[in-house]
């Protein structure tokens, strides 16, 4: 449970959240139509006779949208359903062109799953929590009005008409703005995981509505509900419910009601407002597609969907924790996204291979390198560093020549910035930048007892127990080897003379 | 030459096969034909020029000696429900019309390529929705025959396939599609003295077809005989991946299949079509159809279909009800017929266009179909409907452990005069008492000519067979037609 309480006149409020999201699914062609899905293209260039309602047009299911849908259920642990239907819901509205959508309202193809958010003491959830996930189902996207065009007129774009949705419907379960973050957040992971959704907020490849009402606490009814739709990121939906909480308190201890009613979030307010209360809701008169067959889910095709998922975020995270030992913290950050566990799994992969050593003895190495060293060397070079260059194989070999003791920490961030700036070889700029460290233990033998020879004083004190000044000898030696010996060399060295 | 209309589509393709004469000269006649005959109103559009070009190219072909194909040389009419490319489609509605297809109907696709010619678009009731063509947004058809009373009372075609009932029985067209939604092939062929097929549900694509009700709307031929039927179904049927209703079932060779003897066939009467009140000249020709099919050495039985009376009312609840949502489409967005007052907005646009664009019968379905899918009302009509849909189908399952196919009156009546039920909709809604029990199982069934009435109209028989089952239906047709001796034609007078 949550801590996340609302200060009111009459004493403390709690809120209750549900969350649908709708996300877009990944596919090369819309959901009953061969029409191209492709983000951006030209105002109604990608449209079919099926998505413009032509006459005595049918529609056609997309198998691959249904894949998706299957695979994104099994990832949330979800019930799949291997008997569901279309159903119409009807509606006139000018991005609507068969005045129904294609959804599924009375038999989902996905039924009752779960999703983990992970505890995040600073954000307010004190520990791991299991959101239930009441359905997903798949229908069809509208078009887009633009009224921007001419100055009497809107016009209509029905590029996105048509195109597959999953619609996942929480359960009440979040209790505060930061669990419904956290929810989003982890929901977004997964479909990208999948590879379902792209998880594209501002583009619209995910957008929310939320549902929430508030109680006083230790209440156990549930309060009236309003819903806000159309919620485009993740601080937004935050948003929402802060503002959507604080005016139905206001309005309970104002002595009103919460009317349930469609509500529409306004960035730039930080504030919802009305867009239809629940007397004028549409009666969507849904009914079973009549020119759609069921869908009968054959086992051999729930076999292949479930062959063909990645390892997901909660098994991943808990992997890099126990077999590559990485910390809680490293695990959690480079499991969220796709992009980040797969360079970093490519490097470890590589490098790995480079120096011939088991993955878990140098994961955190190379965890550590990109999380924050690699990223760190980017940020500083700015506009100098030319990504093109930032090559798994390049950043191996570095880490590769730093884990065989040629380089140091600090050679390995130079020549990565020279890397970054010229596309050069690495191994080729360690030997002629002489980005190198001494490993030569003549060398560095010579060194220190030259040194030694002239702090006399010191090495007396060092042998009375004066501990600290290793650290001098340490200094002096790196300072005559012109910072390039190698230091555990030098300490290993330093520590059989010094006795 | 004239007698060249006289011809059915076998004559015809053989004609021509054998260089009796030329395609060009089979689609003059018609054309000809169709040209002399406005007065029966049976065409929305006439395109004489397809049906030239379609003559020529098979002319042609036939010159070169390459394979003709099945209609080839058969000029036909195109009910204007199916979306022909480059002519206008309208459902004999004003809110399409104008509307020019870029596409053209996989039904129709696949007869010309099997060497059929368009006459014209076909005339109908709007959307298909009515039983006597007096629905059509292009006026009522008349139908070619008369009472021979010497009132000259214009008669109903029957609907909504009253077009081409007309226009095959005035021998405008030696054959016309149909379509089949709760009777719309079969009782216009019984009103005016031809034979129509409604094939099994998913038979012939939808599309490209105007919906009407889609999980009701077959397509089909109509023509003068059974064989004639055989080929052009063969010709319009077969699986569309681009229909997801579509049977992917091979299309068997029903002309070559053609039987009419019936020895070890059992056929079905069911008492429940024995109803109060029908016509006792209905029953007549139903009792002679039972003595032709016993000629033809089939075993006849008796069976129930116990649900047969709810039938009708779940039928007019099912087939609004997607009617009401196949119809949100005609909105005045993106084609067809826009009304938009001055300073109106998206509402009122819907409204005027809406008000404008269909006729009183179309809103009539329109609101009973919102009316019983409306929350509150849904499960007590919809669901209700559908369930008796299942008991219906069950009814059929269980008749076929007793019989092959069924035989029983197409319609309650013989033809009527236009206008005679303006005022009476559930009168006319009864027309399809007999015809709607198979649409909702989804059963092949036809309409068979088996007789004239006192008064010298046309009556048919239906018969109705187990599903994938056409050939059976057609053998027990042709059995009829071979004994019925049917040779009565309207005179003309148009």
């Amino acid at each position: 449970m949550s801590n996340y309480r609302i200060q009111g006149a009459t004493g403390e409020w709690e809120v209750v959240i549900g969350l649908e999201v709708h996300a877009q699914v990944t596919s090369q062609s819309k959901l009953f139509s061969g029409a191209d899905t492709t983000f951006g293209a030209e105002p109604n260039t990608q449209v079919s006779l099926v998505d413009a309602a032509m006459p005595g047009m049918l529609p056609v299911p997309n198998a691959e949208c249904i894949r998706q849908a299957v695979r994104t259920g099994m990832a949330i642990e979800a019930q799949i359903n291997k008997y569901s239907r279309f159903d119409r819901k009807n509606y006139f509205y000018a991005d609507l062109p068969q005045g129904y959508q294609i959804s599924q309202l009375y038999h989902p193809i996905v039924g009752e799953g779960q999703l983990l958010i992970e505890k995040d003491e600073k954000a307010g959830i004190p520990e791991d929590k299991i959101i239930g996930i009441e359905r997903i189902h798949v229908e069809q996207d509208a078009g887009k009005l633009m009224h921007d065009q001419h100055p009497t007129m809107s016009y209509v774009d029905l590029n996105r008409c048509g195109v597959a949705l999953m619609e996942i419907v929480s359960k009440p379960d979040m209790t505060s703005p930061a669990e419904a973050g956290a929810y989003v957040r982890k929901l977004r992971s997964i479909l990208r995981y999948v590879g379902s959704c792209d998880g594209n907020m501002e583009q619209g490849s995910m957008r929310a509505d939320v549902n929430v009402s508030v109680r006083k606490v230790g209440d156990t009814e549930l309060g009236t509900r309003t819903e806000t739709k159309n919620v485009n990121s993740v601080r937004f939906v935050m948003a929402v419910i802060e503002s959507e909480v604080r005016r139905q308190v206001d309005l309970i201890e104002d002595r009103g009601t919460v009317v349930q009613e469609t509500r529409l979030y306004d960035p730039d307010k930080n504030e919802t407002r009305s867009m239809r209360s629940k007397e004028d809701a549409h009666d969507y008169r849904y009914f079973p597609d009549p020119d759609l067959l069921p869908v009968n889910l054959e086992d051999s095709f729930l076999e292949e969907c479930r062959a063909s998922l990645p390892e997901l975020p909660d098994a991943k995270r808990t992997r890099y924790i126990e077999e590559l030992g990485l910390s809680e913290y490293n695990a959690a950050v480079l499991t969220v996204e796709v992009e980040t566990f797969a360079r970093f799994e490519t490097l470890l992969d590589i490098t790995a291979k480079h120096l011939g050593k088991p993955e878990s003895e140098i994961a955190t190495t190379v965890a550590n390198w990109s999380m924050s060293t690699a990223p760190g060397v980017v940020k500083s070079l700015g506009d100098e560093a030319n990504l093109e260059y930032a090559t798994a194989e390049a950043q191996a070999a570095i880490l590769g020549m730093q884990g065989a003791g040629d380089i140091s920490g600090s050679q390995a961030k130079e020549i990565y910035e020279i890397v970054l700036k010229t596309g050069r070889d690495p191994a080729e700029i360690a030997d002629t930048e002489g980005l190198k460290q001494v490993s030569d233990t003549g060398a560095i033998e010579a060194a220190i007892d030259d040194i030694l020879a002239s702090n006399e004083d010191k090495v007396e004190q060092y042998k009375g127990g004066k501990d600290k000044l290793f650290g001098f000898f340490v200094g002096q030696t790196m300072k005559a080897m012109k910072g390039q010996a190698n230091p555990q060399v030098v300490n290993q060295i330093l520590k059989g003379k010094l006795g | 030459m004239s007698n060249l209309t006289d011809l059915g589509v076998a004559a015809i393709r053989d004609g021509v096969a054998n260089g009796d004469f030329s395609a060009r000269e089979v689609a003059e006649a018609f054309n000809a034909n169709v040209a002399a005959a406005a007065d029966l109103n049976a065409f929305i559009v006439t395109t004489p020029e397809r049906a030239l070009e379609a003559a020529d190219g098979v002319d042609a072909d036939r010159a070169a000696g390459k394979e003709l194909g099945s209609m080839a040389g058969v000029p036909i009419g195109m009910k204007d429900l199916f979306a022909t490319k480059g002519v206008q489609t309208t459902a004999a509605s004003h809110i399409l019309e104008g509307f020019t297809p870029q596409y053209e109907s996989t039904v129709s696709s696949n007869l010309w390529a099997a060497g059929a010619g368009m006459l014209g678009k076909l005339n109908l009731d709007q959307f298909a929705m009515g039983s006597s063509n007096e629905t059509s947004y292009f006026g009522n058809v008349t139908s070619p025959w008369r009472r021979p009373d010497g009132s000259n009372t214009p008669m109903s075609p029957g609907g909504s396939s009253g077009g081409s009932s007309t226009a095959v029985s005035a021998r405008l067209a030696p054959a016309a599609t149909g379509t089949d939604t709760g009777g719309s092939i079969r009782q216009p062929a019984a009103f005016t003295g031809i034979t129509g097929v409604k094939p099994t549900y998913g038979r012939c694509s939808r599309w490209g077809v105007v919906a009407f009700a889609s999980s009701l709307d077959q397509a089909g031929p109509m023509a003068h005989d059974v064989r004639d039927c055989a080929i052009m179904l063969g010709a319009m049927a077969g699986f569309d991946p681009k229909d997801s209703t579509s049977l992917d079932l091979p299309v068997p060779d029903w002309e070559a299949a053609l039987n009419s003897d019936l020895k070890g066939k059992k056929v079905g009467i069911p008492k429940e079509y024995r109803m109060e009140g029908t016509d006792p000249e209905i029953l007549q020709s139903w009792d002679n159809g039972i003595a032709w099919l016993k000629d033809a050495g089939a075993e006849i039985v008796e069976i129930s279909l116990p649900h047969t009376k709810y039938a009708l009312p779940a039928y007019y609840i099912i087939a609004p009800a997607e009617a009401s949502s196949n119809l949100a489409r005609y909105d005045g967005v993106r084609y067809g017929l826009r009304d938009l007052p001055d300073g109106a907005g998206l509402q009122d646009m819907y409204a005027e266009t809406r008000a404008a664009g269909f006729g009183d019968e179309v809103k009539r379905r329109v609101l009973i179909g919102t009316y019983v899918l409306s929350a509150g009302f849904y499960d007590a009509y919809y669901n209700q409907a559908q369930k008796i849909r299942t008991l219906v189908a069950q009814d059929f399952e269980k008749a076929w452990e007793h019989c092959d196919v069924i035989l029983a009156p197409t319609t309650p009546s013989a033809s009527f005069g236009l206008g005679e039920k303006d005022d009476d909709p559930l009168g006319m809604y009864l027309n399809d008492v007999f015809a709607v029990p198979a649409s909702l199982a989804g059963l092949p069934a036809m309409s068979v000519p088996c007789g004239v009435t006192s008064e010298g109209l046309p009556l048919g028989l239906q018969i109705v067979g187990k599903a994938f089952d056409e050939q059976g239906v057609m053998n027990a047709g042709l059995a009829i037609e071979e004994r019925a001796g049917f040779t009565a034609k309207p005179e003309k007078w148009w």
